[in-house]
Protein backbone atom coordinates (compact mmCIF):
# COMPACT_ATOMS: atom_id res chain seq x y z
CA UNK A 1 0.00 0.00 0.00
CA UNK A 2 1.18 3.04 -1.11
CA UNK A 3 -1.06 5.93 0.29
CA UNK A 4 -3.44 5.88 3.55
CA UNK A 5 -5.33 9.19 2.85
CA UNK A 6 -9.32 8.30 3.92
CA UNK A 7 -10.51 8.46 -0.22
CA UNK A 8 -8.29 5.88 -0.65
CA UNK A 9 -9.24 3.38 2.28
CA UNK A 10 -13.04 4.04 1.54
CA UNK A 11 -12.24 2.79 -1.81
CA UNK A 12 -10.07 -0.31 -0.52
CA UNK A 13 -13.25 -1.19 2.01
CA UNK A 14 -16.04 -1.06 -0.63
CA UNK A 15 -13.74 -3.75 -2.69
CA UNK A 16 -14.83 -6.09 -0.24
CA UNK A 17 -18.31 -6.07 0.31
CA UNK A 18 -20.16 -8.94 2.61
CA UNK A 19 -21.03 -12.52 0.28
CA UNK A 20 -24.29 -12.82 -0.25
CA UNK A 21 -25.26 -14.49 3.18
CA UNK A 22 -26.62 -17.31 1.94
CA UNK A 23 -23.58 -18.62 0.34
CA UNK A 24 -21.50 -17.72 3.84
CA UNK A 25 -23.97 -19.88 5.46
CA UNK A 26 -23.79 -23.02 3.30
CA UNK A 27 -20.30 -22.98 3.49
CA UNK A 28 -19.89 -22.35 7.64
CA UNK A 29 -22.14 -25.52 7.46
CA UNK A 30 -19.91 -27.66 5.70
CA UNK A 31 -19.25 -29.45 8.55
CA UNK A 32 -22.29 -30.53 9.58
CA UNK A 33 -23.02 -31.69 6.20
CA UNK A 34 -19.80 -33.69 6.31
CA UNK A 35 -21.32 -35.31 8.93
CA UNK A 36 -24.30 -35.86 7.58
CA UNK A 37 -22.34 -37.23 4.20
CA UNK A 38 -20.42 -39.41 6.08
CA UNK A 39 -23.68 -41.13 8.55
CA UNK A 40 -25.55 -41.43 4.94
CA UNK A 41 -23.08 -43.40 3.50
CA UNK A 42 -22.61 -45.82 6.34
CA UNK A 43 -26.09 -46.02 6.69
CA UNK A 44 -26.53 -47.07 2.60
CA UNK A 45 -23.89 -49.51 3.42
CA UNK A 46 -25.22 -51.43 6.15
CA UNK A 47 -28.77 -50.99 5.10
CA UNK A 48 -29.54 -52.32 1.20
CA UNK A 49 -33.57 -50.65 1.46
CA UNK A 50 -32.29 -47.13 2.46
CA UNK A 51 -29.55 -47.95 -0.51
CA UNK A 52 -32.25 -48.20 -2.97
CA UNK A 53 -34.83 -45.75 -1.73
CA UNK A 54 -31.66 -43.41 -2.38
CA UNK A 55 -31.00 -44.73 -5.78
CA UNK A 56 -34.29 -44.22 -6.95
CA UNK A 57 -34.96 -40.80 -5.31
CA UNK A 58 -32.60 -39.10 -3.40
CA UNK A 59 -34.18 -36.35 -2.44
CA UNK A 60 -36.86 -37.62 -1.45
CA UNK A 61 -35.51 -40.45 0.43
CA UNK A 62 -33.08 -37.74 2.35
CA UNK A 63 -36.36 -35.98 3.13
CA UNK A 64 -37.98 -39.22 4.73
CA UNK A 65 -35.83 -40.06 7.02
CA UNK A 66 -35.43 -36.46 8.10
CA UNK A 67 -31.67 -35.54 6.68
CA UNK A 68 -31.21 -31.80 6.17
CA UNK A 69 -30.70 -31.53 1.70
CA UNK A 70 -27.68 -29.93 1.69
CA UNK A 71 -26.71 -28.95 -2.36
CA UNK A 72 -23.36 -29.85 -1.98
CA UNK A 73 -24.17 -32.97 0.08
CA UNK A 74 -27.09 -34.27 -2.62
CA UNK A 75 -24.10 -33.53 -5.13
CA UNK A 76 -21.68 -35.81 -3.59
CA UNK A 77 -24.38 -38.63 -2.82
CA UNK A 78 -25.01 -38.62 -6.54
CA UNK A 79 -21.36 -38.33 -7.71
CA UNK A 80 -20.74 -41.21 -5.51
CA UNK A 81 -23.45 -43.45 -6.24
CA UNK A 82 -23.28 -43.10 -9.85
CA UNK A 83 -19.27 -43.98 -9.91
CA UNK A 84 -20.20 -47.15 -7.61
CA UNK B 1 -15.62 -8.45 18.13
CA UNK B 2 -15.53 -12.06 19.26
CA UNK B 3 -12.69 -13.85 20.85
CA UNK B 4 -12.02 -15.88 17.69
CA UNK B 5 -12.06 -12.57 15.13
CA UNK B 6 -8.85 -11.68 16.73
CA UNK B 7 -6.76 -14.92 16.74
CA UNK B 8 -3.92 -15.62 14.03
CA UNK B 9 -4.99 -17.56 11.02
CA UNK B 10 -2.50 -19.98 12.37
CA UNK B 11 -4.62 -20.23 15.70
CA UNK B 12 -7.38 -20.44 13.75
CA UNK B 13 -6.16 -23.32 11.61
CA UNK B 14 -5.28 -25.19 14.71
CA UNK B 15 -8.90 -24.85 16.31
CA UNK B 16 -10.89 -25.74 12.75
CA UNK B 17 -8.27 -29.05 12.73
CA UNK B 18 -9.93 -29.57 16.69
CA UNK B 19 -12.97 -29.81 15.34
CA UNK B 20 -14.05 -26.80 16.66
CA UNK B 21 -17.47 -25.38 14.54
CA UNK B 22 -17.24 -21.88 16.08
CA UNK B 23 -13.55 -21.48 14.87
CA UNK B 24 -14.64 -23.11 10.94
CA UNK B 25 -17.43 -19.98 10.78
CA UNK B 26 -14.94 -17.48 11.67
CA UNK B 27 -12.41 -19.34 9.27
CA UNK B 28 -15.12 -18.59 6.75
CA UNK B 29 -16.12 -15.01 8.02
CA UNK B 30 -13.07 -14.18 7.55
CA UNK B 31 -11.95 -15.24 3.76
CA UNK B 32 -15.81 -14.80 2.55
CA UNK B 33 -15.49 -11.56 1.22
CA UNK B 34 -12.06 -12.34 -0.51
CA UNK B 35 -13.36 -15.16 -1.90
CA UNK B 36 -16.31 -13.54 -3.34
CA UNK B 37 -14.44 -10.41 -4.65
CA UNK B 38 -11.94 -12.71 -6.12
CA UNK B 39 -15.00 -14.78 -7.81
CA UNK B 40 -16.80 -11.81 -9.01
CA UNK B 41 -14.48 -8.71 -9.01
CA UNK B 42 -11.20 -10.01 -10.44
CA UNK B 43 -12.64 -12.65 -12.61
CA UNK B 44 -15.90 -11.49 -13.06
CA UNK B 45 -17.73 -14.86 -13.36
CA UNK B 46 -21.37 -15.15 -12.90
CA UNK B 47 -23.15 -15.11 -9.84
CA UNK B 48 -24.13 -18.96 -10.37
CA UNK B 49 -20.62 -19.88 -11.25
CA UNK B 50 -19.43 -17.25 -8.40
CA UNK B 51 -21.29 -19.47 -5.59
CA UNK B 52 -19.87 -22.95 -7.24
CA UNK B 53 -16.27 -21.68 -6.82
CA UNK B 54 -16.92 -20.29 -3.36
CA UNK B 55 -18.70 -23.15 -2.13
CA UNK B 56 -15.95 -25.85 -3.92
CA UNK B 57 -13.17 -23.39 -1.87
CA UNK B 58 -14.39 -23.85 1.53
CA UNK B 59 -14.94 -27.31 0.70
CA UNK B 60 -11.71 -28.01 -0.49
CA UNK B 61 -10.23 -26.02 2.67
CA UNK B 62 -12.62 -28.03 4.78
CA UNK B 63 -11.68 -31.38 3.42
CA UNK B 64 -7.88 -30.55 2.72
CA UNK B 65 -6.96 -28.14 5.82
CA UNK B 66 -4.95 -31.22 7.53
CA UNK B 67 -2.60 -31.33 4.80
CA UNK B 68 -1.37 -27.45 5.06
CA UNK B 69 2.05 -27.20 5.98
CA UNK B 70 1.80 -24.21 6.91
CA UNK B 71 -0.96 -22.91 9.32
CA UNK B 72 0.32 -19.39 8.68
CA UNK B 73 0.11 -19.90 5.17
CA UNK B 74 -3.51 -19.90 5.03
CA UNK B 75 -4.38 -16.71 2.91
CA UNK B 76 -1.99 -17.60 0.38
CA UNK B 77 -3.28 -21.17 0.27
CA UNK B 78 -7.44 -20.12 0.37
CA UNK B 79 -5.83 -17.04 -2.49
CA UNK B 80 -4.08 -19.72 -4.83
CA UNK B 81 -7.28 -22.22 -4.65
CA UNK B 82 -9.81 -19.69 -5.54
CA UNK B 83 -7.64 -18.27 -8.61
CA UNK B 84 -7.34 -21.63 -9.60
CA UNK B 85 -10.96 -22.81 -9.31
CA UNK B 86 -11.83 -19.65 -11.21
CA UNK B 87 -9.66 -20.21 -13.79
CA UNK B 88 -10.98 -23.97 -13.72
CA UNK B 89 -14.86 -22.43 -14.22
CA UNK B 90 -13.69 -20.03 -16.77
CA UNK B 91 -12.12 -23.19 -18.51
CA UNK B 92 -15.46 -25.08 -18.13
CA UNK B 93 -17.64 -22.36 -19.40
CA UNK B 94 -15.81 -22.67 -23.00
CA UNK B 95 -15.18 -19.79 -24.86
CA UNK B 96 -19.19 -18.62 -24.73
CA UNK B 97 -18.12 -15.86 -21.80
CA UNK B 98 -14.69 -15.26 -23.48
CA UNK B 99 -15.16 -11.51 -24.81
CA UNK B 100 -15.96 -11.11 -20.77
CA UNK B 101 -13.04 -12.64 -19.35
CA UNK B 102 -10.70 -9.55 -17.56
CA UNK B 103 -7.34 -8.88 -19.59
CA UNK B 104 -4.46 -10.25 -17.69
CA UNK B 105 -2.94 -6.82 -16.90
CA UNK B 106 -6.26 -5.91 -15.68
CA UNK B 107 -7.05 -8.85 -13.51
CA UNK B 108 -3.52 -8.76 -12.16
CA UNK B 109 -4.69 -5.27 -10.94
CA UNK B 110 -7.78 -6.03 -9.82
CA UNK B 111 -6.39 -9.28 -7.68
CA UNK B 112 -3.42 -7.12 -6.55
CA UNK B 113 -6.34 -4.69 -5.68
CA UNK B 114 -8.51 -7.05 -3.70
CA UNK B 115 -5.09 -8.05 -1.42
CA UNK B 116 -4.62 -4.50 -0.44
CA UNK B 117 -7.99 -4.25 0.34
CA UNK B 118 -7.69 -7.78 2.64
CA UNK B 119 -4.83 -5.86 4.68
CA UNK B 120 -7.12 -2.83 5.45
CA UNK B 121 -9.92 -5.24 6.62
CA UNK B 122 -7.53 -7.26 8.59
CA UNK B 123 -6.57 -3.69 10.47
CA UNK B 124 -10.10 -2.65 10.52
CA UNK B 125 -10.69 -6.05 12.51
CA UNK B 126 -8.57 -4.47 15.25
CA UNK B 127 -10.72 -1.60 15.76
CA UNK B 128 -13.71 -1.10 18.14
CA UNK B 129 -16.50 -3.04 16.88
CA UNK B 130 -18.53 0.53 16.88
CA UNK B 131 -16.06 1.61 14.15
CA UNK B 132 -15.93 -1.83 12.68
CA UNK B 133 -19.77 -1.63 11.85
CA UNK B 134 -20.11 2.18 11.38
CA UNK B 135 -17.18 1.98 8.25
CA UNK B 136 -18.29 -1.29 7.19
CA UNK B 137 -22.03 -0.13 6.62
CA UNK B 138 -21.18 3.29 5.18
CA UNK B 139 -18.50 2.20 2.61
CA UNK B 140 -18.54 -1.73 2.08
CA UNK B 141 -22.61 -2.43 2.63
CA UNK B 142 -23.07 1.16 0.77
CA UNK B 143 -25.62 2.09 3.48
CA UNK B 144 -26.66 5.90 3.58
CA UNK B 145 -26.30 7.92 6.89
CA UNK B 146 -30.16 7.72 7.79
CA UNK B 147 -30.29 4.17 7.64
CA UNK B 148 -26.71 3.65 9.47
CA UNK B 149 -28.50 6.19 11.54
CA UNK B 150 -31.80 4.26 12.06
CA UNK B 151 -30.48 0.43 12.48
CA UNK B 152 -27.84 1.99 14.93
CA UNK B 153 -30.24 3.90 17.04
CA UNK B 154 -27.62 7.14 16.73
CA UNK B 155 -28.38 10.74 15.76
CA UNK B 156 -28.08 11.01 11.99
CA UNK B 157 -26.07 14.11 12.58
CA UNK B 158 -23.35 12.27 14.29
CA UNK B 159 -22.35 9.66 11.65
CA UNK B 160 -20.39 11.51 9.41
CA UNK B 161 -18.22 12.68 12.42
CA UNK B 162 -17.81 9.06 13.38
CA UNK B 163 -17.05 7.63 10.42
CA UNK B 164 -14.56 10.20 9.87
CA UNK B 165 -12.99 9.40 13.46
CA UNK B 166 -12.92 5.21 12.71
CA UNK B 167 -11.22 6.35 9.60
CA UNK B 168 -8.28 8.34 11.35
CA UNK B 169 -7.85 5.52 13.79
CA UNK B 170 -7.89 2.80 10.61
CA UNK B 171 -5.34 5.03 9.14
CA UNK B 172 -3.17 4.98 12.26
CA UNK B 173 -3.26 1.23 12.64
CA UNK B 174 -2.54 0.75 8.79
CA UNK B 175 0.51 3.37 9.13
CA UNK B 176 1.74 1.53 11.66
CA UNK B 177 1.56 -1.56 10.32
CA UNK B 178 3.54 -0.20 7.26
CA UNK B 179 6.30 1.33 9.49
CA UNK B 180 6.49 -2.20 11.26
CA UNK B 181 5.33 -6.18 12.14
CA UNK B 182 2.57 -6.30 14.44
CA UNK B 183 -1.23 -6.45 14.36
CA UNK B 184 -1.36 -8.92 11.48
CA UNK B 185 -2.91 -12.16 11.40
CA UNK B 186 -0.91 -13.77 9.10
Amino acid sequence: MTMFDDERIGQLLRVLPPAPEGWVRAAQELPAARSSLDEIVARAEADLAFRQALVADLEAALALEGYEPHRRVVDELKRRFSES
Amino acid sequence: MSQLSTLSDAELVQRCRAGNTDAWNELVERFSRYVYSVCTRGYRLSEEDAEDVFQEVFTRVFTHLDTLRNEAALRPWIAQLTRRLCLDSIAKRGREHATEEPMAEELAADLAEIDEAFTVREALATLSDTCQEMLDRFFARDQSYRTISAELELPSGTIASRIARCLSKLRTELEGRKEGPGGSRG
